[in-house]
């Protein structure tokens, strides 16, 4: 069996407000790009399956696991990883209540759950309902709750996260 | 120099890498750098026993940008290693997953896809992968974990059984649990052309892996450097060499060219260790007034035929309740099975799961309140040693938790209150873990008017990094933003692992010695250096422990078989507590685990092909957000001047120790059924309450 030699493309796109052309294997995931060939590590691989989290960003401003999209299928697309958060060294402000409210230990899970939680913001904003939605979405620790879910933290720090979430929301 | 007032230690101090890991700054094993970098994959074994009788690597080898395919057949013998450190020495295949070959590619993609091109042939054998309590081949252990005795008896048990009033004598069964921390197992090796092996190791203890990976190879401990700034969580897991670390650096020696490799999360279930299965039968006998006459605590457990790894489950038993007659009892069986290691503390916490609900249980026959039948057993020393404890407050922390969660008004019947479809119930049990310390070097240096403290300690998310600054802080009467405390790296001395609980302690007596000699004795010099070992050898003898009380509300949905938890409260007795902040996330950081073991966690082995089937993190449930509702944890004041200079016990696995008993007589009190197997799945609360 001769192996099929991989496929290389041509990927315009735009990473924390930087445009990228990497030519990138057909097979190689957005994390991946971003990890091992952009040098952007903040994006994390916890489980490469799309069951933990830790690699969420935000592709088009929306929370995607970067795991599970392809990087040949990003073209033209605006991603923003947590090295793209902070602006001009002044943090985001959850970044900041994550600070205060040590919303983190091990810190693996971190700049996933600060992805997810600044998308999930925006679809709070934007009314997007979730499982325990009764009428009009409201920031309620139950909704963050519902919808931080997909953020696995090993460490526990969920009581953290929750405060440091709702603080920055209100 | 500017004094200050203000302690440092006691101070809620924001962690002090904590803008690195919010901004994705800080660096983990895997994402170091490295010129001509490439990247390994791993083979797993597809068998669980037998031999590998051939193995072709042409079509991987035929792929561009494969270097090498490693095997038994062709890998670098390793005389020095055994167990599961012996990589690639032998044909025998022990367990499912295991590796039996790697590949390295010059790209990630290339080596997945050569991995599973590698064509590996077996000779099967027949497998045994069941624990059984009437297992054939069970034995007893030298000693179980890390060397205590495996049997121990005192008076006589069985006749004191046979007299009692009022006897207990249930079985409680425990599955495998998976540590699973964030970040996966991880391993980047270089060899210099010294002949050195440098490695970005996802490690708990930088020196003593160092002395480990050595011996491997065949090193003195000086030709080797581990370095580990940043750790994903380990929970045990890192706390020993894994095999990713031999395999990235025979990877890295064979290709001439650094190699980095990391376990996927599917394959930690196999290759990272986990807290055995357990099979505990816990007997107690007591007056009508509750005092104990009999405690007997024996259990069965499991190690593989790669190496002995034995649980030390039923130690805690040895110290907790008073009672003149008394037993504990380990036994093992070697299956064909990846070994058993070290999980969030080992012995304890499947331990006090089991003790802890057969008290409830205990209480319940003797229609006593569960706090005071814990009170009146309550020992004035410690009942195994004889010695005093350094201090022992379960007590004040039963009856501070028992005020905070309202235990007065509770009614004691069970299944007496429902609101709807739900059930209600509240649990309480108790929490050990003991407090030790083993010797460490560290270094001071003054930087123009700052300080550098250096000290192999590692931060896996404990909090090392901070609470060492505080403690570095104190002793050199200076603000915590003068110090910059170096750890994470081998080359910075001799230091113990982040295990036992024992970090703060142990670290924290180093930091604190080594700047008061910089200060008080070397005022004129640069630098200052010490090593604890005589301080910690003549330490004096008390029975050291840190306590806890956990109180549970649970919810069960009698249609659903669902259990919610409203509200878990942790009470601690923990000497100081060095930075209420991180030590508050550090307890309901365990709690949560023990959440998770009482209603979530579970390896679910299938007999058939001997591995854990649901090996990922969509089958293997960890606590999320929405499993997670009030959960809070306080501590007692409590000064204990036998402990060391700080006057703290440990804190990172205590948390974990009693959540599970307090879940399931919560379960209990909510629904008069009484689980013995964990964890409580809503299939089982559902078949239960039919």
């Amino acid at each position: 069996m001769t192996p099929e030699p991989p496929v290389l493309a041509e990927v315009r796109l735009t990473i924390n407000g930087i445009e990228h052309t990497p030519a990138v294997d057909t097979r190689t995931s957005l994390l991946d790009l971003l990890r091992e060939r952009l040098g952007l590590t903040g994006s994390k691989k916890g489980c490469d399956h799309g069951q933990c989290g830790a690699c969420t960003v935000l592709l088009d401003g929306r929370r995607v696991n970067a795991c599970l999209i392809l990087a040949v299928a990003c073209a033209g697309a605006e991603v923003v990883t947590v090295e793209g958060l902070a602006h001009n060294g002044e943090l985001h402000p959850l970044q900041r209540a994550f600070i205060e409210h040590d919303a983190f230990q091990c810190g693996y899970c971190t700049p996933g759950q600060l992805c997810s939680a600044v998308g999930m913001q925006s679809e709070l904003a934007s009314g997007w309902p979730s499982a325990v939605t009764d009428e009009e979405p409201e920031l309620t620790a139950a909704e963050v709750r519902e919808r931080m879910s997909g953020n696995i933290c090993r460490c526990g720090a969920y009581p953290n996260l929750v405060a440091a979430i709702l603080e920055t929301s209100r | 120099m500017t004094s200050v007032s203000q302690q440092a230690v006691g101070a809620a101090l924001d962690r002090v890498e904590g803008r690195e890991k919010v901004t994705g700054e800080a660096l983990y094993a895997y994402e170091h750098r490295s010129d001509d970098l490439v990247y390994a994959a791993i083979v797993p074994a597809t068998i669980p026993k037998g031999r590998v009788r051939r193995i072709d690597a042409s079509a991987a080898l035929a792929l561009p940008g494969v270097l090498a395919v490693l095997s038994h057949g062709n890998a670098e013998r390793l005389p020095d290693a055994d167990g599961e450190l012996a990589l690639l020495q032998s044909d025998r295949v022990a367990y499912r997953g295991q590796i039996v070959a790697a590949v390295v590619a010059d790209r990630i993609e290339i080596a997945r896809e050569a991995e599973r091109l590698v064509h590996v042939e077996y000779d099967k054998e027949p497998h045994d992968v069941e624990l059984r309590a009437d297992h054939p081949h069970l034995y007893k252990p030298d000693t179980v974990n890390p060397g205590f005795e495996t049997d121990t008896e005192e008076g006589e048990v069985d006749a004191a059984l046979l007299s009692a009033q009022t006897t207990v004598d249930v079985t409680y069964e425990t599955p495998s649990f998976h540590n699973n921390p964030m970040e996966p197992h991880a391993s980047l090796a270089t060899w210099g052309d010294d002949g050195g092996l440098t490695i970005y190791d996802a490690t708990q203890g930088a020196s003593p892996a160092r002395e480990t990976i050595a011996e491997v190879f065949g090193l003195k401990a000086e030709s080797v450097r581990v370095i580990a700034p940043h750790v994903g969580g380990g929970f045990g897991s890192k706390g020993t060499v894994r095999p990713q670390a031999i395999l990235a650096a025979l990877a890295a020696r064979a290709v001439g060219r650094p190699v980095k490799v990391a376990v996927t999360r599917q394959q930690m279930f196999h290759l990272t260790g986990y807290r055995t299965p357990t099979i505990q039968r816990v007997r107690l006998g007591a007056e009508p007034d509750g005092r104990l006459t009999a405690i007997c605590h024996d259990v069965v457990e499991q190690t593989s035929t790669v190496q002995e790894f034995a649980e030390q489950t039923a130690v805690v038993t040895r110290m907790l309740y008073a009672a003149p007659n008394r037993r504990t009892s380990h036994r093992l069986v070697a299956l064909d099975v990846p070994t058993p290691s070290w999980m969030r503390a080992p012995g304890e916490c499947p331990g006090m799961y089991a003790l802890e609900s057969a008290i409830d249980e205990l209480a319940i026959a003797l229609e006593l309140d569960p706090i005071e039948l814990r009170i009146r057993n309550e020992p004035d020393h410690d009942p195994e040693s004889g010695l005093p404890f350094s201090s022992r407050n379960l007590v004040t922390c039963l009856r501070e938790g028992a005020e905070r969660f309202g235990w007065a008004e509770r009614d004691p019947r069970p299944a007496t209150r429902r609101e709807g479809h739900w059930l209600i119930g509240t649990g309480v049990a108790a929490s050990t873990y003991p407090a030790r310390r083993q010797p460490s070097e560290a270094v001071a240096r003054r930087d123009g008017e700052d300080f550098v403290v250096s000290i192999a300690a590692a931060d896996i998310g404990t909090g090392a990094r901070t609470v060492l600054t505080q403690v570095a802080a104190d002793a050199l009467h200076v603000e915590p933003e003068r110090i910059r405390l170096e750890l994470g790296d081998s080359s910075l001395g001799q230091a113990p692992l982040a295990g036992g609980s024992m970090g703060t302690a142990s670290w924290g007596t180093a930091v604190h010695r080594v700047c008061h000699k910089l200060i008080e004795e070397r005022e004129e010099e640069e630098e200052a250096r010490v090593d604890t070992s005589d301080e910690i050898e003549a330490e004096e003898e008390y029975s050291r422990h840190a306590f806890g009380a956990q109180f549970v509300e649970v919810r069960v949905n009698s249609d659903t078989g669902e259990i919610r938890v409203p509200r878990l409260l942790g009470v601690f007795a923990a000497g100081t507590i060095v930075n209420p902040k991180t030590a508050r996330s550090q307890f309901i950081g365990g709690m949560t685990m023990g959440l998770g073991m009482a209603l979530l966690e579970e390896g679910i082995l299938d007999p058939h092909f001997g591995q854990v089937v649901n090996r990922d993190l969509a089958g293997y449930h960890v606590p999320v957000y929405a499993d997670v509702d009030e959960i809070d944890a306080t501590w007692i004041d409590e000064h204990d001047p036998h402990l060391n200079p700080i006057g703290s016990k440990g804190i990172g696995e205590i948390g974990i120790v009693g959540t599970a008993a307090a879940v399931t007589n919560a379960v209990h009190h909510a629904t008069g059924i009484r689980f013995r197997r964990l964890p409580l799945r809503l299939d089982r609360v559902l078949e239960a309450l039919a």
